[in-house]
């Protein structure tokens, strides 16, 4: 996530040299660094209002202790002690914290997997077989359609589709090829995965596409001039150059998954725990210092990830 | 009853967001307070912060026309109508909230109880509240936050619940029901009399619970006990000892497939149910009706242990004071004069006050809704849209019969923190 904003607040000052010479005559001019801080300010005023700031709170609230309808501000543990309950007595069957992050991050690695070679497939057909900019345009916009409607009705949309009476197994009962209906395609693992990777594919295919497209053709053309198969090409020149939007949309991906319960809850049928599920009930319950441990927890393991993501390609240096 | 048509999420960012605002409220309470009232003829307005069940717009109009006073509704989630009063109380005047609640709002400080000598009705008030029974004379069960217990206060400021009648009234009673398991007649095809049945394996991946940690353990703790394998002494304040048994049966249950989905929200319930996903669940009663006008087959089933059941009622915010409270008695008492009862038991709700309730409806729909009698003429909603045909019977029958079968009632149990750690346990599994 912050990794989008460092990109953004990057990418700023460098649009500045065509505005500070066009200026260079007057005498009153602005310094292009006062310029770049202008730019950048209002972007980084929201960010550390409406982020960094609320983001210590929530870290010294996870400090603190409460009661049934009250948050006790006393240096207490509990938050964290509580969330990794029975976590060492319970060894080797795994606590609810334990169980709760393996079944989140499984799902976060089948749909980055699953967006990953779709999106790229995506990206590359656009980028490499469609010629012409308008094209390239209107089928980009063709993948924001699942957007189009809200996430309460496109979720429930699934039930007629691939519920126990749906349109999937009535057709495959009819065709003979089952007797019963298929009772995993719905409320299941595999209704989450599939509900996430049709929503989140697009947030590979933008960046993955928008690395592509920069690649100087003349490259692809002296690979193929030395002799390189199609398949080399893709391994040694198209992938490495891709690398920064495959990052950025793997990114994108993950955050997004790794937070994400609202979708997990209705595709699973409310059955599979996810790690933002976890804090919801928590807050509901208005235990704010246990959902705020939570959240810190949640942030630290995606953060985790991401650098561990970002220290195999340098986005910096890739733009 | 949580009840919602919107599905209201926490996400990590609003989360944030929510903190921001605690910390600014620090500075921002008590600002209210004080401020000197314009006095005009147009300016009666109440900000009404409630969930959606009691926030109909016929009411809102109604009410502007027999007392000028302009109802501003905040409709939320029942956890986040807590959490709002919790967090904002300066952000509502009049509170409609749920008895069960009141464990945790009444400590906080943020409401203030309402003098029952200044409610007109309050005598009528139906003795389901004051004394824990049906007009009829039976005896209703107690286990849970049961409305009687926490009705009234020791004095003006006190944070502690009265054993006996005081004129200090947490909540004014409002509207109440008994929930139980709704069912597809049509797809079960035998009677159904138990809460047992939720656990029969011949349901397998057919059955459903609500995934609202306070309510769903309830249920739970209802089908516990029909299966025979615990009797609580209180349904509504387990023991961690309790609370493992009842966690323990269901995730057998839920390890085995027995449910098809958990559900959190009204339409989620409605679309589990009309589809065919599920053919016994716990529901709500307009949830219920929904289905029905679908064309659907659906009973809200009456079981042998009983309903569980729930109630609200009207509190102001501690903000509240001169005309503005003198304006909310005002609406407190218009909302306990018939209209509304009518509106909301016409619904299939419960009003708190029968009497005007049933001047303001037909001898015929008080037969149908509040008797079990069968409906002489079509049963209409308060839209006026066809609930039922005439000849119909309400499932559960009267008044008497569903509020006299009431077990238990919503409740916070004093291990309320661990148990909402069991029931993540308990999704995690």
């Amino acid at each position: 996530m912050d990794m989008s904003e460092e990109v953004l607040q990057q990418a700023s000052p460098g649009l500045i040299p065509g505005s500070g010479t066009a200026r260079a005559a007057k005498p009153t001019r602005l310094s292009p660094s006062f310029i770049s801080w202008l730019q950048a300010g209002p972007m980084m005023l929201v960010f550390l209002a409406f982020f960094l700031i609320p983001l210590v709170f929530v870290v010294i609230v996870s400090f603190w202790d409460y009661n049934e309808y009250q948050l006790l501000p006393a240096f207490s543990g509990r938050g964290y002690t509580d969330t990794f309950e029975g976590c060492i007595a319970q060894l080797p069957d795994l606590c609810t914290i334990g169980k709760t992050y393996l079944m989140t991050l499984k799902l976060c690695f089948l749909v980055w997997a699953l967006t990953l070679f779709i999106g790229f497939w995506v990206a590359y057909f656009l980028a490499f077989h469609v010629k012409s900019k308008t094209w390239q345009m209107g089928l980009s916009l063709l993948c924001t359609i699942p957007f189009w409607t809200s996430n309460v009705i496109r979720m429930i949309a699934w039930i007629p589709l691939l519920g126990r009476n749906g349109l999937v197994n009535s057709g495959l009962v009819k065709t003979g090829l089952i007797h019963q209906p298929l009772e995993w395609l719905l409320f299941s693992e595999f209704s989450v995965v599939l509900a996430l990777v049709h929503l989140f594919t697009f947030f590979m295919v933008v960046p993955i596409f928008n690395s592509m497209v920069r690649i100087d053709k003349s490259l692809i053309e002296a690979a193929y001039d030395a002799g390189a198969t199609g398949f080399q090409t893709l391994v040694n020149v198209v992938i490495p150059l891709a690398k920064p939007g495959i990052v950025i949309g793997s990114i994108f991906v993950i955050t997004i998954v790794m937070g994400d319960f609202i979708t997990i809850g209705v595709m699973g049928g409310q059955q599979i725990a996810a790690a933002g599920k976890i804090i919801e009930t928590r807050v509901n319950a208005l235990q704010f210092p246990a959902a705020a441990a939570n959240a810190v927890i949640l942030l630290a393991i995606t953060f985790l990830i991401i650098t561990m993501m970002s220290r195999i390609v340098d986005i910096k240096k890739e733009l | 009853m949580t009840e919602t048509t919107r599905t209201t999420g926490v996400s990590r960012r609003t989360l944030l967001k929510g903190t921001a605002g605690l910390a600014g409220l620090a500075a921002g309470s008590g600002a209210i307070t004080g401020f000197p009232y314009v006095k005009s003829a147009d300016a009666k307005v109440l900000r009404y912060l409630g969930t959606a069940v009691n926030e109909g717009d016929d009411i809102s109009k109604q009410c502007l026309k027999d007392t000028g006073i302009k109802i501003e509704y905040i409709t939320a989630t029942t956890d986040d109508v807590t959490k709002r009063v919790m967090t904002q109380p300066n952000s509502f005047d009049v509170l409609d909230t749920e008895y069960f609640s009141l464990k945790k709002l009444v400590p906080s400080g943020n409401i203030l109880a309402l003098d029952a000598k200044k409610i007109k009705e309050f005598d009528n008030i139906t003795p389901v509240f004051t004394k824990g029974m049906t007009p009829g004379g039976k005896k209703i069960g107690s286990q849970g936050t049961a409305p009687w217990k926490v009705l009234y206060l020791e004095g003006k400021d006190s944070k502690k619940f009265a054993t006996s009648a005081t004129e200090f009234v947490t909540l004014i009673p409002t509207v109440y029901n008994a929930d139980t398991l709704g069912i597809r007649p049509d797809l079960i095809k035998r009677p159904i009399s138990s809460w047992s049945e939720l656990l029969n394996p011949e349901f397998k991946g057919k059955a459903s619970i609500l995934n609202i940690p306070s309510i769903g353990i309830m249920d739970a703790a209802m089908v516990v006990e029909a299966t025979g394998k615990h009797k609580y002494a209180d349904k509504g304040n387990m023991t961690k000892e309790e609370i493992d048994l009842t966690m323990k049966v269901m995730t057998e249950a839920k390890k085995a497939g027995q449910f098809r989905a958990f559900w959190k929200d009204f339409n989620e319930s409605v679309n589990l149910m009309a589809s065919g996903e599920t053919v016994i669940q716990s529901m709500w009663s307009p949830a219920v009706t929904k289905v029905r006008s679908m064309g659907i087959a659906c009973t809200f089933q009456p079981l042998k242990e009983g309903y569980r059941s729930w109630a609200s009622g009207f509190c102001v915010s501690k903000g509240v004071s001169g005309q503005k409270l003198d304006w909310a008695y005002e609406f407190v008492n218009w909302f306990l004069s018939g209209y509304a009862g009518a509106y909301l038991n016409r619904q299939g709700y419960y009003s708190a006050v029968l009497s005007t309730a049933k001047a303001h409806m037909e001898p015929y729909e008080w037969a149908y809704w509040m008797e079990g009698k069968p409906a002489e003429k079509d049963i209409k909603a308060p839209d006026g849209s066809l609930l039922e045909k005439a000849g119909a019977v309400r499932d559960g029958g009267s008044y008497e019969d569903r509020m006299g079968a009431v077990a238990c009632w919503n409740a916070v149990m004093d291990e309320n923190d661990y148990m909402v750690r069991k029931w993540n346990e308990f999704i995690a599994a």
